[in-house]
């Protein structure tokens, strides 16, 4: 049997990320105003955390320390919630986050051939960031337009009854 | 995209043509909060509850389950606060119907909170709205400040001694949250994983507390009930479904839309072929996938010449069920082992993780799919699905794994020349390779 003491890695280093982020009194008082509507702090944590993505950009470090302080908890209960649902971005995504909806009525009514479309026009994969991080294609399951499809979300706007023309109209407008 | 109803007089959508529908003014209008007026000052909270047990109104969620008798079970005397809950988390692949009930009509829901929480003695109430209807949260924002402002939320209601808020909450993105154990766990902050039951949230909901949780549809459907009378509700559906239900309609048919129908609507043929207009370029019509994408698949045999009946019992002895209402129509181009691909696809992905039968599962049934797309097929792979299958059903923490598993095992038995086609092909690959 070897004798060598058995050498103990950290798991991981302590990473300095500047403390937790701030947001402007209008911002705060936004927050205030879902904090007031729980009688358990805890359950604000979604609302709070898009606005915490929205004012920078995805659910950051800075930005889920904030949380935690804010709503009273640990690190990893941010972390915890942010990884369980598809909306809340943990990695930076791109100003236009296009979310094209694969569920099966979209899938029948010309999905296959408007997430092409965007593709090449952008010249990136599903999942893929444009260079210049104006873009995101995703690839999401149903958005409940099946009746209006095919259709993509950008952000937070529907664009529904797709075609390549009006895929055109609708990317020329993001700017 | 069609909206409007069929066979009766619109009664859900009754306002939706109506110019600036989404306002109070137009809303009072039109009838607006006098089902709740009604209900505050003639009825007691118990009449109420009868009322919506005359009417056979049954969950518009997808379960089904009857209405007055989900409200009798909370305890009249616990000293806890009570909630009322609506579920906005409209999921289910081919339901879009609760979506333009709140886009139009958002009056109709707050009247219908209300009665609930009067009926169940709720002070706090929220709508829960799956997180990509961002719009919708706005409207119903609006929606609540006016009716706050007109003094029909908040403090004595309507100048009586019954208080009651309701606020709008968000999801982020996730299948699971619509069911209500789930919604609730979000709802509380956490990760949307479903909770066992029995204790059911009528007993232990939200923050341990009796807990109502209705669709949006459901809740939609109570100012008529409490303006008609629970009795004339049921008696334009049939006995055991009671008025009308929405059919959200997409796929290959000239017309897709949401159409309001009274519950025992004459036939499912007859819906297809005329009302939504027939198939698309005249094709011929394969599947029909009638109550969202967990319901089992019909053959186009099952429908034509079948006098299929549009209620609860009806579709079951058709072959499939009501769900949550919504019609994937499926012309003679589709495949249907491409498109029960598709939708075990959309299980794997909102699989919660919760409990092993289903997030397994789900993950092996798309690793079979795939194994035959790539090539490497075995003959008797429809038959581990179908094993797979009963491995999920009746055996996963949540009825998440029974939707899961229903579409495969349905889609093998009644198209079997699909899959085989797909099997035979990639078998065919490895011989000749």
């Amino acid at each position: 049997m070897s004798t060598q003491p058995i050498q103990i890695q950290p798991l991981s280093q302590p990473v300095d990320i500047g403390g937790p982020a701030t947001f402007s009194p209008e911002v705060e008082k936004e927050i205030d105003g879902h904090l007031e509507k729980y009688p358990v702090t805890r359950s604000a944590i979604l609302p709070l955390m898009f606005i915490v993505q929205r004012e920078r950009g995805y659910l950051d470090p800075p930005g889920v320390a904030y949380l935690a302080n804010r709503l009273k908890l640990r690190i990893t209960d941010i972390w915890e919630v942010a990884t369980f649902y598809s909306m809340l971005n943990t990695e930076p995504v791109g100003k236009f986050h296009i979310q094209i909806c694969k569920t099966l009525s979209c899938k029948i009514m010309g999905e296959p051939g408007i997430t092409e479309h965007v593709c090449n026009r952008l010249g990136i994969k599903p999942g893929e960031t444009t260079a210049d991080g104006k873009f995101t294609v995703s690839l999401v399951e149903c958005l409940g337009s099946c009746g209006t499809a095919p259709m993509f979300q950008v952000n937070f706007d529907y664009h529904e009854n797709l075609t390549k023309e009006k895929v055109d109209q609708i990317l020329d407008s993001l700017t | 995209m069609f909206i409007g109803a069929i066979g009766c007089e619109p009664l859900q959508l009754a306002r939706v043509h109506l110019e600036n529908s989404r306002t109070l003014d137009v809303y009072r209008k039109n009838d607006g909060y006098e089902a709740l007026k009604k209900a505050l000052t003639s009825m007691s909270p118990d009449d109420v509850i009868n009322e919506v047990k005359k009417s056979a109104l049954r969950g518009r969620g997808g379960a089904g389950f009857p209405t007055g008798m989900k409200w009798s079970f909370v305890p009249k005397d616990s000293p806890k606060p009570k909630y009322v809950v609506c579920n906005a988390d409209e999921s289910e692949p081919g339901t879009f119907k609760d979506r333009y009930l709140m886009e139009l009509d958002p009056h109709m829901l707050i009247e219908g909170m209300l009665i609930a929480a009067y009926a169940l003695g709720a002070k706090t109430n929220y709508i829960y709205t799956r997180g990509e209807y961002r719009y919708l949260i706005e409207i119903m924002d609006v929606a609540l400040d006016e009716a706050r402002a007109a003094g029909l939320l908040g403090n004595n209601i309507l100048g009586t001694d019954f208080s009651s808020e309701v606020y709008t909450h968000t999801g982020a993105g996730a299948y699971i949250c619509g069911e209500e154990t789930a919604l609730l766990s979000s709802l509380e902050g956490f990760r949307g994983h479903p909770r066992m039951k029995p204790p059911f949230p009528a007993v232990s909901g939200l923050y341990a507390s009796p807990t109502v949780v209705n669709n949006v549809e459901t809740l939609t459907a109570v100012p008529d009930i409490i303006k008609m009378g629970g009795e004339a509700y049921q008696k334009l559906g049939t006995e055991k479904s009671g008025g009308t239900k929405l059919w959200s309609v997409s796929g290959h048919v000239n017309r897709p839309g949401v159409y309001e129908l009274p519950m025992g609507y004459d036939d499912m043929e007859k819906f297809i072929m005329e009302d939504c207009g027939g198939m698309i370029g005249g094709k011929q019509l394969k599947a029909v996938i009638p109550g969202g994408s967990s319901v089992y698949i019909m053959r186009a045999d099952q429908i034509i010449g079948k006098d299929v009946r549009m209620d609860y019992e009806g579709l079951v002895a058709g072959g499939s069920s009501v769900g949550s209402g919504g019609f994937i129509v499926m012309d003679e181009t589709v495949d249907v082992f491409e498109s029960t691909k598709n939708l075990t696809e959309f299980y794997k992905h909102e699989s919660c993780g919760w409990c092993t039968p289903c997030r397994e599962g789900t993950d092996w049934l798309v690793k079979v799919f795939k194994r035959i797309d790539a090539g490497g097929g075995r003959l008797e792979d429809a038959q581990l699905m179908l094993d797979l299958c009963d491995n999920i059903e009746g055996k996963s923490f949540c009825p998440l794994g029974d939707a899961a598993a229903w579409p495969i095992q349905s889609a093998i038995k009644r198209f079997p020349e699909d899959f085989k086609k797909h099997l035979v092909e990639s078998v065919k690959e490895q011989v000749v390779a």
